[in-house]
């Protein structure tokens, strides 16, 4: 159970379970979890995924992300391009990027089912897994 | 890593200025904060325009030579385009036209014209973009779709930023409305404010809104719950600052009766304070507007005949082009690909110069093409926002070649 959790919360891989890896009675529990486990590769440690195809660089998630906000209230918090380095969003080349994800509303002991850059998301381009 | 340096993006007609852009060896290296389509304006063109006379490749000073004398011999020239071109470009074409007593058009003859030539009669109140950042509660997208066409305009001052009276953001101090025929990507955004309306249907919607308004009951003429355009007009009224964005969608809609967009806006400002602003598309279209009816009092659609300037649809582009005009000039635009066909085909005929930097479907069947800079990359100059307000547009890098204000005062010099 407790390696089950911390599968779920992306501090351990699958891959690090031995007996699941190593013995053939385990073959068809793996391919469902490989199956299952595909959408989360390459999630930040939050479980955020940014589908940069699908993005069109219109910022909506770097203004009215919170964090963005509280750490650069007179840039994003303003509507223009963040003017410092402690954000999470910014655009650059047209796309979306992220950094300073642990600063997360959905990180951490205080953690909130924070939605406000998925739900401004005009191409559903941002996900958390 | 190089400085980077603060760049007014001329992508669309929002004209945002805190675009950061890292240049070496005057190739762009990386560029911040502008959208796709932004970033896409600063790499410039995909073909570039060649000079050439029938086709065949020239050297830049006969294209401009051939240019001048298809205008000169033209009875009836046209000068088209502008909306893709810096104020003092606009002001040059405009000079050209009177110069040769020609018509003279943009692309807003079809698009924007009519709402911006309300603003500029004061017929219609409008306000800036700072002016909806720091104050609008209520916003309004009716016909329009700024999530796709001008990608930052929520971002930036219609619904996420904070501003002066709007601290809490925009779930607790800003409504967003979207009134359209289709679920576009702002209706997404509006959610449950996203009102389904029939194609052509806008004028009704808005005969109907406006009896909500006047506390009588709203009558549509297909089924529509008139429980909801009751509480739109709620809304509406306890607006303390409105703002409606016109987009094409209602302009081409209601275009025949054009007076309803003031009947509408004085009705509400009977009850509330609402302003409206024009989703011009191309980065200067509301300039052209503005530095046109400057020279002349007129917006657009302007004949320069020997009794002075003169607008009717008949100097429209349209009509010119379905007869009347013997030679056209395209400055900025790619009428082949943007105009019906029924109206373009007449292009083929006639004789036709176009000066634009890149190559594009009315390139292939010109007389005469005449490469010039882009404006905002490698031209500078001034435009106008949307809103009505005036940028400085300065280029990104240096480059040898003509812009197109410097073609077409060539082209007068050797005219006049
Ligand atoms: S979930 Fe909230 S805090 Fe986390 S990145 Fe998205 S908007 Fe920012
Ligand atoms: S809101 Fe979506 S489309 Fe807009 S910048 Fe963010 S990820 Fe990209
Ligand atoms: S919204 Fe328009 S002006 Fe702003 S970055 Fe995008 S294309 Fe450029």
């Amino acid at each position: 159970m407790a390696f089950a959790v911390a599968l779920l919360s992306r501090t351990k891989q699958y891959t690090e379970c031995p007996p699941l890896m190593e013995e053939d009675k385990y073959i068809d529990s793996r391919q469902k979890l490989e199956i299952i486990l595909k959408p989360m590769e390459g999630a930040e440690e939050t479980g955020l995924i940014i589908h940069e195809e699908l993005c069109s660089g219109c910022g909506n998630c770097v203004v009215a992300c919170p964090v963005n906000v509280a750490n650069d209230p007179y840039g994003s918090g303003r509507g223009f391009g963040p003017t410092n380095e402690k954000v999470i969003f910014r655009v650059e080349n047209g796309k979306v990027k992220a950094a300073n994800v642990k600063e997360c509303r959905r990180f951490g002991k205080d953690r909130i089912l924070c939605r406000a850059c998925i739900d401004p998301c005009p191409t559903e381009a941002i996900e958390f897994v | 890593m190089t400085e980077p340096i603060t760049w007014t993006c001329t992508g669309c007609a929002l004209l945002c200025e805190d675009i950061q852009v890292y240049i070496k060896d005057n190739r762009v290296e990386k560029v911040e904060h502008a959208c796709l389509k932004g970033k896409a304006r600063v790499y410039g063109c995909k073909h570039t325009a060649m000079s050439t006379v029938d086709q065949e490749e020239v050297d830049v000073n006969n294209a401009i030579s051939q240019a001048a004398e298809i205008l000169e011999k033209a009875k009836n020239p046209l000068l088209y385009g502008w909306s893709n071109s810096t104020s003092e470009a606009q002001v040059a074409g405009i000079e050209l036209a009177q110069t040769l007593g020609a018509c003279i058009d943009s692309t807003s003859s079809f698009c924007q014209g009519i709402t911006i030539n309300e603003i500029i009669n004061g017929n219609v109140p409008s306000c800036t973009l700072e002016d909806v950042r720091e104050k609008a509660d209520v916003v309004v997208y009716w016909g329009a779709d700024p999530m796709s066409s001008h990608p930052r305009h929520l971002s930036k001052y219609s619904y996420f930023p904070r501003g002066e009276l709007r601290q809490r953001g925009y779930e607790e101090d800003r409504t967003a409305i979207c009134i359209d025929v289709t679920q576009s990507r702002t209706a997404k955004i509006s959610k449950g404010m996203f009102f389904s309306i029939l194609p052509g249907g806008d004028a009704e919607f808005m005969r109907a809104l406006m009896d909500g308004l006047a506390g009588r009951v709203p009558k549509l003429s297909y089924d529509f719950d008139v429980k909801r355009i009751l509480e739109l007009a709620a809304v509406l009224k306890k607006a303390e600052f409105g703002v409606i964005f016109a987009g094409l969608g209602l302009v081409y809609s209601i275009k025949e009766e054009f007076d309803l967009i003031s009947e509408f806006m004085n009705t509400l400002n009977r009850f509330s304070n609402f302003f409206l602003i024009p989703m011009a598309g191309h980065f200067n279209m509301r300039g052209f507007n503005h530095n046109l009816h400057e020279e002349t009092g007129y917006i657009h659609r302007v004949g320069f005949t020997k009794n002075g300037p003169v607008s009717s649809v008949e100097y429209s582009v349209v009509e010119q082009l379905k007869h009347g005009a013997d030679a056209v000039m395209v400055v900025g635009s790619d009428p082949l690909a943007s105009l019906p066909l029924s109206i373009s085909r007449r292009l083929k005929d006639i004789p036709l110069i176009l000066v634009d930097p890149c190559s594009n479907l009315t390139t292939r069947v010109a007389d005469v093409t005449i490469p010039c800079g882009v404006s905002g990359i490698e031209v500078g100059g001034t435009a106008i926002r949307l809103d009505g307000k005036k940028m400085d547009i300065s280029p990104l890098m240096q480059v040898d070649g003509l812009s197109d204000e410097m073609i077409v005062r060539r082209i007068m010099e050797e005219v006049s």
